[in-house]
Order: structure tokens, then sequence, then C-alpha cells
């Protein structure tokens, strides 16, 4: 514990000088460098010896750390550079192999050292968004010893939104000023916080102990008191956004997965339960664009989710022709067999997919623009990817709108599902119709499956953990309803959250069936029933 | 020989081999052991490996002249993730394959399902897999963790200043025995530790659980509340994926809440893009990444094999804690064979205990003479970004296992077969 504050302590002097040798210098002094060929103690001495040094120079090693290219070579800290290979103080270029390169590695304690020596470093930066990612690397976890970075740094800085985030950092270290004023003001710039570790911070003031209140002023009490409602008030509001928000997220998800089912389930009545695996063809899909991306468009990796949109869809689409005109078509208007045999297609799905990709799951990476996510509130953070997915699905819902309201195959489509003889008899050609419809079914479960694919699990077996879910919307939503797919999927996912948060996973779970049990047996039609007369009922 | 007689002498010959009875002559040179993995269903992402070590090392085995200088030969079943299947297929393999001995299993509930069928038959099994302890099988050998040789130090690395000094836990598992039972032990032990209730969260999933938006949005508020928190993993199978990426995409940092793992490892990262999760913890006996001699050829000899044996993706294939146990548990075996001279289960089960064996985790291990457990090593890894871990923290030497734990009442007098 005495060490830990003695380095606080250290760091933080270092830090202050850090601030004051502002200008470069040609080379770095290798005796700096020295602690990065010993052990994690060392490597800590070593990052805040050159937090001391500062310059442009000791930015470039805590780079390189960072990036795991800072390496030592026989006591010699070393950067890797590609093939070359270049001593860290000199900049120059060695004539070692990088093979023979010991990477430096880090610890979380070390890591942590690292983050804050670079963050007091890039607060002076002339980028915004590097002040604003130190400030916030800095006012997480703030001492006693970043109290002059801060001041300086505030003194300097005119962006409104760094100096909160410096000002609020600052208030909670005098928070234990002696001076009762002082501490009264800290109080009350806090109360502009939405941190729950700022209000745990606040409610210790208005504890008693040995009698004594922790926080003698009354004044400052009540100021706290009113504090701690304020931010309250703010995570109690960003809770109930973020709890929607997974809600909202969950329900995008059930809806892509089941959109293609309300289709084909719908239209022909027929009970596909290879669906799931229709998912998994378009995440194999997915998977195939970004290797192709990585081998021959690495530059556009990025953005390897859009060009998979129609790769994803084709792909799922042509499966789903030929399930339907191989299998399907034989087997209309007896529902059992072809649940049977859509079964059978779906594990001969599953073997290709082991035999072909072998049984392990898929590695899929984010793109850069899809990682990471929007801090709402200090604690609610809305993901990049799920955002992106909720949008996609109302892009996917719009185009299956406009497809069944807007053009002649949508009309037919319906017309067929209403009532399929009389269809037939004013010159649908249900056949054609049912192919099609089948193969747009599938085409939309392949983008479910490219959604899915940024979120879950790439496997052969993925598709049967979401084909209850997919039947449970569906049927939930009631059978050949678009509109109900979507009232039941975002129903259902913001129910089961909303019962996550109160009861815990594995009881919502339950909950969710028991309630759609209930649900058929009082209304089998589902929430929207199909109006006018079914051929067949 | 007339082509119809030729059928008939292959349907004959093919029938007699399906329903294991020995054919012709070449049986008496041969002994068979059995390999009882998961190739399909949800276990088959992790077990399908364990099957590919183990029959990488009977042919490394064979090619050096086999065991008693008779060939092994493998009988692969697949008791396809279903646990009442692994009873079955278990029993077949003792009763009519007359295997020597059987690897295998990697869930506890599955060999909860088996140990029945061992003890009936008096067959011989060697699991390879670190489990929740509280278990000791007169026919079973166990060459993976027990809690103390894994959760108990890794606990104690969180606890530590080096490992970021944590005070509140977050206990984090799938909804199965092993995660019960390992967290039941995880609470006692931090009790021990003077760790208050209200400073330990305990959470579980179902199986294959996908969302963790609202557990990772839990967490943060257990974290806020001004101690060090740190998470304890025990989420089983692919569930990891979703649980990695949401806690990448929510901004958790290992920096701030690191979260250690018990059952991922190299396999179970190479689904996930790890960039975001540098840092976050695994605790094993083996990694990868260890530098040793044995390690090096371990390594090169599966990515051979692997390549050899048309394996998919097998210009990628890693190694994992598991499979260096299966390649261990495999080793001790053939050592015992040789020093009983026979594969008799009471005589192989005598010559097992204080057998040794220098594994690729770079230390020899020794098989304990009393309670049929490994002494091994224990290792402390983060995640790197490419999927490897660097090892931050390691025991000096390989330790005795305690399949019942001292934190648990009552287990002070079970402490040997």
């Amino acid at each position: 514990m005495f060490r830990s504050i003695v380095m606080k302590r250290m760091f933080g002097v270092a830090l202050l000088l850090t601030l004051l040798a502002a200008p470069a210098r040609a080379a770095l002094d290798p005796s700096l460098l020295a602690g990065f060929a010993g052990d994690f103690q060392g490597r800590m001495a070593a990052i805040e010896a050159l937090g001391v040094a500062g310059g442009d120079d000791a930015r470039r090693v805590l780079d390189a750390l960072e990036a795991g290219r800072l390496g030592v070579i026989g006591g010699r800290a070393v950067i890797v550079d590609g093939d070359t290979v270049r001593d860290a103080a000199s900049g120059e270029a060695l004539d070692q192999g990088a093979g023979d390169v010991e990477l430096v590695t880090l610890n979380n304690r070390v890591r942590r050292t690292l983050a804050n020596a670079r963050a007091a470093l890039a607060l002076t930066s002339a980028d915004r968004a590097e002040r604003l990612g130190a400030a916030i690397t800095l006012g997480d976890n703030p001492n006693e010893t970043l109290l002059p970075v801060f001041d300086r740094a505030l003194a300097a800085e005119t962006d409104e939104e760094i100096r909160g985030i410096l000002a609020r950092a600052a208030a909670r270290i005098k928070l234990a000023s002696p001076d009762a004023l002082t501490r009264l003001r800290a109080v009350r710039a806090l109360g502009e916080s939405s941190d729950p570790a700022v209000k745990n911070l606040l409610e210790g003031l208005l504890q008693k102990r040995d009698g004594n209140w922790v926080e003698a002023h009354p004044e400052v009490r009540t100021a706290a008191k009113l504090a701690i409602d304020d931010i309250e008030g703010r995570i109690a509001i960003a809770e109930g956004v973020g709890t929607v928000f997974s809600g909202l997220s969950l329900g995008s998800i059930l809806l892509l997965a089941a959109l293609g089912l309300a289709i084909t389930y719908g239209v022909m009545g027929v009970i596909n339960m290879a669906h799931g695996e229709l998912l998994m063809v378009g995440a194999y899909a997915t998977f195939l664009v970004q290797g192709l991306f990585r081998s021959y468009l690495p530059a556009y990796l990025d953005w390897y989710v859009a060009a998979a949109i129609p790769v994803a869809f084709l792909s799922a689409a042509l499966v789903g022709v030929a399930m339907e005109r191989l299998v399907l078509r034989h087997l209309y208007g007896r529902p059992l067999e072809s649940l049977l045999a859509t079964w059978g297609l779906s594990l001969v799905l599953i073997q290709a997919a082991r035999v072909i990709f072998g049984p392990q799951n898929l590695e899929l990476a984010n793109p850069s623009w899809m990682s990471g996510g929007a801090e709402l509130a200090a604690g609610v953070v809305l993901p990049y990817n799920r955002i992106v997915i909720i949008g996609f699905a109302v892009f996917v819902l719009v185009l299956i709108w406009l497809m069944m309201q807007k053009t002649r195959l949508g009309m037919f489509v319906r017309a067929v599902t209403q009532n399929r003889p009389m269809a037939g008899c004013v010159g649908v050609p249900t056949a054609r119709v049912d192919t099609l419809a089948f193969a747009i079914g599938s085409g939309v479960a392949g983008l479910g499956g490219l959604a899915l694919s940024q979120i879950a699990n790439v496997g052969p077996a993925m598709g049967t953990g979401y084909i209850v879910d997919a039947f449970m919307v569906v049927v939930l939503g009631g059978v050949g309803q678009l509109a109900g797919a979507v009232w039941a999927a975002l129903g259902l996912g913001i129910f089961a959250k909303f019962l996550e948060g109160w009861a815990g996973a594995v009881i919502a779970k339950i909950l969710v069936l028991v309630f759609i049990i209930v649900f058929i047996q009082k209304r089998p039609q589902g929430i929207f029933a199909l109006k006018g007369r079914f051929s067949d009922s | 020989m007339n082509r119809r007689n030729f059928v008939k002498a292959l349907t004959l010959s093919a029938s007699i081999a399906a329903i294991g009875l020995p054919v012709g002559a070449h049986a008496a040179d041969t002994i068979k052991v059995g390999i009882l993995h998961s190739l399909s269903g949800t276990m088959a992402i992790s077990e399908t490996a364990l099957k590919n070590v183990a029959l990488m090392t009977i042919e490394e085995i064979n090619a050096k002249g086999g065991v008693m200088g008779k060939k092994l030969e493998p009988v692969v079943v697949d008791p396809a993730s279903n646990w009442p299947l692994f009873a079955e297929k278990a029993r077949q393999l003792v009763a009519q394959d007359k295997v020597a001995a059987v690897f295998g299993c990697w869930t506890s509930v599955s060999r909860k399902s088996v140990n029945p069928v061992f003890k009936e038959l008096n067959g011989l099994l060697f699991y390879p897999v670190q489990y929740e302890g509280e278990e000791l099988e007169k026919n079973v050998f166990y060459t993976g963790a027990a809690p103390n040789q894994q959760a108990i130090p890794a606990v104690e690395y969180l606890m530590s200043e080096e490992g970021g000094a944590a005070k509140r836990f977050v206990l984090l598992g799938t909804d199965y025995v092993y995660p019960r039972t390992t967290n039941k032990i995880l609470r006692a032990f931090l009790k021990s530790k003077g760790v208050a209730d209200a400073d330990i969260m305990e959470d579980y999933t179902p199986f294959g659980h996908a969302d963790y938006q609202t557990i990772i949005a839990n967490i943060k508020k257990f974290a806020a509340a001004g101690k060090k928190t740190a998470v304890i993993s025990t989420i089983n199978g692919d569930s990891n994926v979703p649980f990695y990426k949401e806690l990448g995409n929510a901004g958790l940092k290992a920096t701030d809440v690191p979260v250690v793992a018990f059952s991922v490892g190299e396999e179970e990262l190479r689904g996930v893009d790890t960039k975001p999760l540098v840092g976050h913890l695994a605790a094993w006996n083996y990694f990868m990444s260890l530098k040793n001699p044995e390690n090096a050829a371990f390594v090169k000899k599966y990515r051979d094999w692997a390549k050899k044996n048309g394996v998919p993706n097998a210009d990628t294939v890693v190694t994992n804690d598991p499979m260096e146990a299966t390649y261990v548990g495999i080793y001790m075996w053939k050592q015992a064979v040789e020093k009983a001279k026979s594969t008799d289960t009471d005589k192989v089960i005598a010559a097992l205990g204080g057998q040794t064996f220098k594994a690729p985790s770079g230390f020899t291990l020794t098989m304990d003479k009393t309670n049929h457990h490994l002494h091994k090593p224990v290792y402390i890894g983060e995640v790197r970004g490419d999927g490897q871990f660097d090892v931050v923290w390691k025991t000096k030497e390989p330790i005795r296992a305690q399949p019942w734990s001292p934190f648990i009442p009552g287990n002070e007098s079970k402490q040997g077969i």
C-alpha cells in the first residue's frame, strides 16, 4: 500500500515535469529504457521515467509499447517496424531480424500506468479528440497527485466538454480538502455528473463514523444530498433508456431471424425447420466475403459487411430455391412430412457446413465503425454494432414492405396467402410465386444471418439456437402477418429485457416461454389474425 | 474366388468388424483404446480438437513401436454432446470393443454420466479437463486441474497488488454443475479472506445464452461502488463469444474491471476479435505461448498432424490446456502399462501412481500416488491482440491437487481414494 502511494506521488511529479518539459529532444537517454528488459516493476518504472522525460521520442516509445511493437534484444530496447528493427532510443535501424526480438509484455497494472502516462502526455495535444480521450482516461481514476495536472490543463483548455470532465475530476479530489468552501464548490460541480461512482463518493459524505458525520459542515451535506438526487435522476433516465435500447436490440435481432420465416410460413404454410440453417448460410456467406476482402481488398476491409449484404441474400435465396424445388415442392399440403423433411435438410446443412468449414466457430471481426459504443451516461453505453443492426432491421423491413405492397410479385404473394385456389383460378402462377416467395424469405433469413454474425457466434449449429425464437415470434405475431411479426419481436425483446433486469437471465427465459404458452392458449391466432377467409379454414 | 463369394466375404467381415469382434489374427497384436469425445452438437467446438490430439498421440506412440511391442488401435465414437449417450458409448467401448482405456469427456455432466459405467465394468477413464472437484473415482484419472490448481490461485492473483488488488467480485457462470460448485467454493474462499457478501454478485445464464447486455450493465453498476472490482467467469462453451464481444463494445476495459475466465482458452478465442479484450485473464496449467522445447515440439507436431490429416483451417490450429492434458494422459497410461506389463485395469491403476512425464507445460508432471490427479503448475495469462496469452504469473513448481476443496465443510476427511 505504502509503495503504491509513493509510486502515485512519483508519478504525479513525473506528470508535472512532463508538462514543464515540453520541447522535444533529439534522442532519448538509453538508460531510461533499461527497465523494459526487467520485470513488470522495472517496466512500470521505465514508463514513468519516459513520462518525466516527455517529448516526441518518449511518446513514440510509449505508442510502440501500446501497439505491442516494443521489444528487447540483448537488454537493448528496440521498436519493431515491419521487418526492420530500430533502436528505441535513437531510432536507428539495426541489422537484426524482427524474429529475434523478445516483445515487451504488459500486465493490467503496467497497462494502467501506460494509459495514464500517455493520457498525461496527450492532455496538451493540439487534437481535440486526443485531449478528450486523455481527459476521460485520467478522470476515471483521479488521485490527488493529479490535481496540479488538472488545474494546469483547465487553465489552458477552451473546449467546454473537456473542461467539464477535467473540472469534475478535479472536484472529486477536492472533496477531501480541509476548506469547507472548496468542498461545497466541489460537491456542486459534481452534481453535474451522471457517474454512479461519483454518487457513491457523495453518499460516503452523508454517513456517520464513530458518531460524527464524515462531512462536518451541514451546508455541504445539504448540497451533497441535492447533488445525489440530481445524479440519481440522471442515472435512472439513462438506465431506463439503456434497458429499452437493449430490448429494441434484442427485438430487432428476433425480427431479422423471424422475418423470413413469416414470409415462408405465412405464404406456404410450410413449417421450415431448416430456417435457422438459412441464417447460418447468410452468416457463412458474410464470412467468405470477409475472407475475400482480407485477401484482395485489405484497404476496404471495413466495408466488407456492406458488400456482404447482396451476397448473403443471394446465397441464402439460392439454397432456399434449391430446397423448394428439390424437396418441398413435392410435399405441399403435407405439413408433417414437410416438417420432417426440412428438419432433415437442416441436419444436412449443418453437417455440410461442418465438413466444409470445420466444427469451430468462425471469427468475424466487427468493422471499426461498428466497434465500441456511444456513451449515454457513465455506465450506459449503446454499442454501435447494435445501433447499426436496429437500423438494418428497419431497412430490411421497409424493403419487404415495399416489395409486398408496391410490386406485382408482392400482390401475388398476398393473393396466394389469402386464398391459394382462387388466386390460381384468376391466373396467378402459384407454383412460381411459391418458389419466389420462398427465395425471398430465405434471402431475408440470409440477411438475418449477416446481422447475427456481427453480434453472436457463427458456427455450423448457430441456426438451431434461433429456430425456436423465430417460430415464437411468428406464432405470437399471427401467421402470415408482417406487422404482427414486428410487434411480437419488439414486444418480446423489451419484455424479456425488463424481466431479465428484474429476475435474471435464467428466470426471464422461463417466464417468456410461460407467457407465450398462456398467450397462445388464450389467443391461438396470434396478436393479429389474418382478415378475410382462408381457403383452408 | 468368384464375385458373389467375394461380396459375401466382404459383407461378413464388415459386419464382424461392425459388431466389434476381433478380426483375424491381427487383433492380438494391437491394444484398443477408446476416444469418447463429442464430434457433433454444442461441445464439438471444444472436443473435436481433443479427439484430434488423441489420434496424433496414438500415431506418435505407434511410430515409436507402440506399447509393449503392440500397436495401439484407436476406437473413435461420437456421443454427440448428448449426456446419456455418453454412458451408452462408454459401455460399448468397454464391454464390446474391450478397450484397455478410454480418453474422453469434457463437461462435468458427461463425466458424471459415464462414471457408473466405468465403475461397474471396471474400465479406465482419463478425463482431461479442469473441473469442480468434489469427486474421486477409482476408475478415473483426472489430468485436468482441480479448483486449487486453477480457480483459487487465480482469485488470489486478483486480490494481490500485482493483479489489481480487487475487493469486489462478480461470479458469473453458465447454469450447471461446474460453475455452481466452483462458485460455492470461491464464495467460501472469499469469505475466508474477509470479503463480505455484499461485495459478491453471483449471476447465471442458460447454456448458449447470446445476449449479455443486461448482465454487463449490471456489472458496470456493481463496479461503480468505489472498490476495485473483478469478474470471475465460469461461462462455458460458445456463449463466451457474445459475452466478450459485448464486453469490448461496452467499453469495460481490463484495466478497470478485469475478467478472469476458467473455461476460455486459445480454441474458444478463435471466434473472437481479441483486440478490445487485451488484458483480460485466463487461468490454466498450460498455454500455447509457453516457451520451452517440449511445447515447441508439441505445437509443431499438432500443426503438422492437422495439415497432414486435412483438419479444416489446418494453418490456424491452436493447442490448449485440455489438449495438453490429453497428451500427457495417454503417455502416462502407456508408461503405466509398460510398468505393469499388462493392460489389466487394476494393475494399470496401481502402476499409474507416481508416474512422471515431461510435459509441454515446461514441468515434469507427476501422477499423485493416492488421489488420481496430476501435480500441475498454474499459469495466469492475459489475452493478447492475436488471441494468444501472455503469462503474467505462475507457480514456481507443480502443485498437488485437492479434489475435495477444504473450503467446503465436511471435506476434511475425504482426501484419498
